[in-house]
């Protein structure tokens, strides 16, 4: 069953196409990763579809509501989370909590439940009193997320939920969605670390307001690298690079940090053939090794096709 | 309805508690200008030092003197022996006013000629020193008649005056400036409750994106502004009751009307203000910007162009029709009203509809305005 599904979704802001024609479906109890750079529209579409902002074309219907037509109702139905940090400084971590539960209309005991969950989700049992303000950053994150779901909402819209936390944080973030997830809450999140991606049972891969890649991420990297991946570590990184690309047996090549991945046709002879270029031209390999593709080559492959085409 | 605004309401005082800028905006802000306004900023001519050079030392001298100094307003310092020690007092600033008696002051008046006395008043002050003239002109006058009648009733005639003129001030009997301003005061400080302080909430909260998460709840955007409105609201009035009470004790200024029409044409006011808080707050997207904007169309309208200081009559013809733009000047006229005169509702039932027409333009553009923000 799908909860959002969006139709040639479209937003203008004057001459400039922020999110252009963009259709996808949800479905229930998924996390669906919305992927891009910064200024991709990933922003754009997760606001227009909480009400935030109204779409200047196409249908979107979150939770069985159009998004146009039925706004109150959507916002009813959904939790957000914004990328910048949105609770009230100013009040206590409690204080948070009661605001949004009552704006919810939560009745006292239900109010009570969710606040002791919050506090143990958020692991600020003991910081009840603490204003919000001197909570660092990971903290104030689970509390938002906290606040965003305490209505128990069907589907919650998280942008950029990890911006600005460390690793760790990161991580215990994503066990949370995670559990999320799995009593049947839609979770649809944008990131642009693409490693974050890979916890998602869907992504879509967002370009100048365009789609141009969708599915599991395990479909995307079995339908775009269809190559093997080789990876080469080498001295002089740039020049090996410029090197390889000229050659017709490599297919694609990008540096990632101080190696250069590799596209081949054929692990073995590709390998032979890297060894005697470089040491031809004095670069030291270090190590060549065939990698298991990741999102990010994924993400490389398909925006290096798109500049071609354009 | 309640139960939806509760929380913000909640929320609202909370915050407000804990913004010191807010509080000393709200609390500090009145008492400083209630003190300064009681007692500095009066214009009152009171007490005015006098000293006298007296060059003859004769009975006749010494009655007009004696004239001068139970009148109540004068207050004597010395006698000179010399006469150019007027000049130094003057410039001094030790006396405002120097009475000179000559030699042959008594001598002309028992000749029955015309007597001359000659009054050196500092005049760096201009409004103090025409009431300082106004005052001496007065007890010279009354000084005269006295001697006129006593010289009729000697030769046998049967005295009277023409025209026996009794000056009565209504309103405000002894002239208080302090009674004048206190209802501007009030005006002054709801101005500043009102329009600044909400604004700077309503800002706040776009400033720190908090706005956003409230834009996807359920909540809608009048429930928001009620919600923040009438927490202000409350304070502006407590603000206004306190500036009331403080008035009495400090200057004795109590209000001759109804209690309950004051009450009523504040809250009017109180709406006004807010409307015009909330409209800064669309306009402005920081809260330094919306404290700069506000005070530009409340704060300094309220003081310069309401009547609160400067009377709206002696201004120049542009400015009086600009000064239609503050609300302060017709609830200016509605406090003075109620406060010093006591009237009733038909002595300014065309302020009352003003402000009406006033909140409600201010309100349905900022609402408009406030709504497009937030979609």
């Amino acid at each position: 069953m799908n909860t959002i599904e969006v139709e040639n979704l479209t937003k203008r802001f004057g001459d400039f196409t922020a999110v252009d024609r963009i259709s996808f479906d949800v479905k229930q109890g998924e996390i669906f990763g919305f992927l891009g750079a910064n200024g991709a529209g990933k922003s754009t579409t997760i606001r227009m579809l909480c009400g935030l902002l109204s779409s200047t074309e196409g249908i979107a219907r979150v939770g069985g509501f159009d998004i146009n037509k039925e706004p109150n109702k959507v916002k009813e139905n959904i939790g957000y989370m914004s990328q910048k940090f949105s609770l009230y400084e100013d009040l206590t971590v409690e204080e948070n909590i009661d605001f949004f539960g009552r704006v919810y209309g939560l009745s006292d005991s239900d109010l009570n439940d969710r606040k002791k969950w919050v506090l143990d989700i958020a692991n600020l049992n003991g910081r009840e009193n603490s204003i919000t303000q001197t909570l660092s950053g990971g903290w104030k994150q689970r509390l938002a997320l906290g606040c965003a779901v305490l209505h128990r909402p069907r589907i919650i819209f998280l942008d950029e939920p990890t911006s600005g936390v460390d690793p760790v944080m990161r991580r215990k973030f994503w066990e949370l969605i995670n559990d999320l997830s799995a009593e049947g809450v839609t979770v649809l999140v944008t990131t642009h670390f693409l490693e974050e991606a890979e916890y998602c049972n869907d992504i879509i891969l967002i370009n100048a307001g365009k789609i141009i890649a969708g599915g599991s991420p395990k479909e995307l990297k079995q339908n775009y690298i269809k190559h093997p991946i080789l990876e080469v570590q080498c001295s002089d990184v740039v020049e090996a690079m410029e090197k390889i690309e000229t050659q017709s047996w490599a297919v694609e090549t990008s540096i990632f940090g101080t190696s250069i991945h590799v596209n081949v046709e054929d692990e073995e002879s590709a390998k032979a053939n890297i060894r005697s270029l470089l040491s031809s031209h004095r670069i030291d390999v270090v190590n060549i090794e065939r990698i298991t593709p990741s999102l990010e080559d994924v993400f490389i492959y398909l925006l290096e096709q798109q500049t071609k085409k354009t | 309805m309640y139960r939806k605004l509760r929380p913000i309401i909640v929320k609202e005082f909370r915050q407000i508690k804990r913004d010191r800028r807010v509080l000393s905006i709200l609390t500090l802000v009145p008492a400083m200008l209630l003190l300064l306004n009681g007692y500095a900023l009066n214009f009152d001519v009171r007490d005015i030092k006098m000293a006298v050079y007296d060059g003859e030392n004769s009975s006749q001298s010494r009655e007009l003197i004696n004239s001068f100094l139970t009148a109540g307003y004068f207050e004597y310092t010395e006698h000179l022996t010399d006469y150019t020690q007027a000049q130094s007092l003057i410039d001094e600033g030790t006396v405002k006013l120097v009475l000179v008696i000559p030699p042959d002051f008594s001598r002309d008046i028992i000749s029955g000629r015309q007597a001359s006395i000659q009054l050196l008043v500092d005049g760096m002050d201009a409004n103090a020193a025409t009431t300082i003239i106004g005052y001496a002109q007065a007890v010279t006058q009354q000084y005269s008649q006295k001697i006129v009648l006593q010289n009729l009733s000697k030769i046998g005639r049967k005295s009277y005056i023409p025209i026996n003129y009794e000056a009565r001030i209504w309103y405000n009997p002894e002239m208080k400036s302090a009674k004048f301003l206190v209802p501007g005061l009030i005006a002054f400080i709801l101005a500043i409750t009102g329009v600044i302080a909400t604004a700077l909430s309503i800002v706040k909260e776009k400033e720190r994106n908090t706005i956003e998460q409230i834009d996807v709840s359920p909540v809608k955007p009048l429930s928001l502004i009620l919600g923040k409105m009438i927490p202000y609201a409350l304070i502006s009035l407590v603000a206004a009751a306190l500036v009331l009470v403080a008035a009495y004790i400090m200057f004795d200024v109590t209000v001759k009307g109804s209690l309950l029409l004051l009450f009523f044409a504040t809250l009017l006011f109180v709406c006004a203000a807010l409307g015009q808080g909330l409209l800064v707050s669309t306009i402005a997207d920081s809260q330094q910007v919306a404290f700069q904007i506000a005070a530009v169309v409340s704060m300094l309208p309220t003081m310069i162009l309401s009547g609160f200081m400067f009377p709206i009559k002696s201004m120049p013809l542009f400015l009086q029709i600009i000064s239609n733009i503050t609300p302060a000047k017709f609830y200016l006229v509605i406090m003075r009203g109620i406060v010093l005169k006591g009237v009733g509702i038909e002595a300014f039932w065309q302020q009352l509809i003003y402000l009406l027409i006033f909140i409600t333009v201010v309100v349905t553009i900022s609402v408009k305005r406030f709504k497009q923000h937030t979609v």
